[in-house]
């Protein structure tokens, strides 16, 4: 796929490819066609009279789709744009499972309503890097066992990844305060702090 | 979550008339504090005006210290160079709320209107005097229960179960009180600037109310005045964990010493009241003291006469002396 594919989603969930031609993209930009998700089966809510036609741009993908306005970034990516990398720990933002990063600043999906980030780059932990070209700190969690199970990886990522760009790397004390809004139970701290630094000494904050 | 109307404010004008339109209409800007209160069922709004796209995020030179506009995020406070060089115990206590994540959401305006994270007023099958409202008589869960948590001081003086001994959460809060901002708010009737001592309330016999804000106000910016003699601060946070935690007690100190003796001091605490507890009288019996522990004490013991400690709180009362004492020699070292 390419940096300009387009996407319309339904009420279901189901995502259709629409274009990769840039040239086109501009009429892409319009209210979409969309079904009344009323009519739908699928994941919205039945009282539709608030919903509206929303784009979002994640993962330099835009998606365009009717939404609740009380639909969470979260929620809606996960149910229904297939991206369920980004994890509903708590809800609540207090774990961190849920990171992403909105303007290239990390910020909880949970507690971020989808109808108010149209027009802002939104990445995911899918964005992040791929299966063949890790991020650098997705490799740094292999190699220095950032995770046992593995379910607050994609935010730890995310987390970390942003404080690396943001700096407050000086010490591994800097690092577990700056880290400190995502929480791991299987106790992997050490091993993440330990990745966050030898990414840093590698000089390849991604 | 109860469903809702979305609608957005392109400016603040504009944002004022729609909040006055609408009969449960709340504005929605970082949204940490709201979307969670919205998805327990405690704040239920037909209406959100989303104001997060204002050109309200400013931080800016004026002529007396700065300005920083309402939809300034947490984390561009923290890190602004008008902040650190000229309100380092704003940027202290930024830093010190919350995780970066929400640092880099949450707005100052948002984190003015913090509501409490008393566990009664988050579960809605307690009672919960703030909650529920003033016709409700329903009490007030955490007097009796798990309270912890709670205000030691600022306490209404009637009866207390139809008031509120929740406390206000925000660090931020703390700094401003000890800053002596002042709030500037727009409203049907024009605008009007608030200091914080007026801004924030004791529960009282209005629990509902955590501040003085009308329902259809907007606030648009707060001003800090450069203080003509800096000194040292220090916010000094005591919480259950390092970091990402609320306080349990906190200070705000400012000291100017000059030759040994107090020439200026600002003490504010966080987390023994329904709103940030600062006395000027006490800090005006410092003035002309030598920096010592001695006067330091003395000083903590007059900032929590009177306190009052429930079954599980009394801790604070001498936790709060201590951490004012550490706090005022650590700026004055």
């Amino acid at each position: 796929m390419t940096d300009n594919d387009n996407y319309m989603v339904d009420g279901a969930g189901r995502r259709w490819f629409l274009k990769q031609s840039t040239a086109l993209a501009g009429t892409l930009l319009l209210p979409p066609l969309a079904t009344p998700s009323s009519a739908l089966p699928g994941t919205v809510p039945a009282a539709s009279s608030t919903a509206r036609p929303i784009t979002l741009r994640v993962n330099r993908k835009t998606y365009k789709l009717t939404a609740e306005p009380r639909e969470t970034l979260l929620d809606l990516m996960r149910n229904r744009l297939n991206l369920t990398g980004s994890k509903k720990g708590c809800d609540h933002g207090q774990c961190g499972a849920c990171t992403v990063h909105i303007d290239g600043r990390r910020a909880y999906s949970c507690l971020t309503l989808a109808v108010m980030q149209q027009g802002r780059d939104i990445t995911t932990i899918e964005g992040l890097g791929t299966e063949s070209a890790l991020h650098p700190l997705q490799a740094a969690f292999i190699e220095h066992d950032g995770f046992q199970c593995g379910f607050c990886t994609p935010g730890q990522l995310m987390a970390g990844a942003a404080l690396l760009r943001e700096g407050h790397t000086g010490s591994a004390d800097e690092i577990r305060e700056w880290m400190s809004g995502n929480i791991c139970r299987c106790g992997a701290y050490p091993g993440i702090v330990a990745a966050i630094q030898s990414v840093k000494k590698g000089g390849t904050p991604g | 979550m109860k469903n809702f109307q979305y609608t957005e404010a392109s400016q603040p004008a504009q944002a004022v008339q729609q909040i006055g339109a609408g009969r449960d209409t709340k504005f929605v800007a970082g949204g940490t504090n709201l979307v969670d209160l919205m998805k327990y069922g405690i704040e239920q709004p037909d209406t959100l005006i989303d104001i997060s796209r204002l050109e309200l995020a400013k931080i800016e030179k004026t002529a007396t210290g700065i300005r920083i506009g309402a939809l300034a995020r947490n984390s561009d406070m923290a890190e602004h160079p008008l902040v650190t060089s000229q309100f380092p115990l704003l940027a202290e206590a930024l830093l010190a709320g919350a995780s970066p994540q929400l640092r880099n959401m949450a707005t100052l305006g948002g984190n003015l209107m913090q509501r409490t994270r008393c566990n009664y007023f988050y579960d809605i099958s307690q009672p919960c005097n703030k909650r529920q409202g003033p016709t409700a008589q329903a009490g007030c869960g955490a007097l009796e229960g798990y309270n912890r948590i709670h205000a030691i001081l600022g306490l209404e003086s009637g009866d207390l179960n139809q008031s509120c001994i929740a406390t206000n959460p925000s660090d931020m809060n703390v700094a401003l009180a000890a800053l002596d901002a002042v709030v500037n708010v727009s409203g049907p009737a024009g605008q009007r600037a608030i200091p914080i001592r007026d801004f924030h309330r004791l529960a009282g016999k209005k629990p509902q109310q955590d501040t003085t804000l009308a329902p259809n106000e907007l606030i648009t910016s707060i001003d800090l005045t450069t203080p003509q003699r800096a000194g040292k601060s220090h916010y000094l946070k005591v919480r259950d964990r390092a970091s990402y935690a609320f306080a349990l007690v906190s200070v705000a100190a400012r000291l100017v010493v000059e030759s040994g003796r107090i020439q200026d001091v600002r003490l504010a605490l966080g987390g023994v009241a329904h709103k940030p507890w600062r006395l000027t009288s006490v800090e005006q019996q410092l003035i002309g003291k030598p920096a010592t522990e001695a006067s330091f004490r003395e000083a903590a013991r007059q900032l929590v006469a009177g306190a009052k400690g429930f079954e599980h709180n009394a801790f604070k009362i001498e936790l709060a002396q201590s951490a004012i004492v550490r706090a005022l020699q650590t700026v004055a070292a």
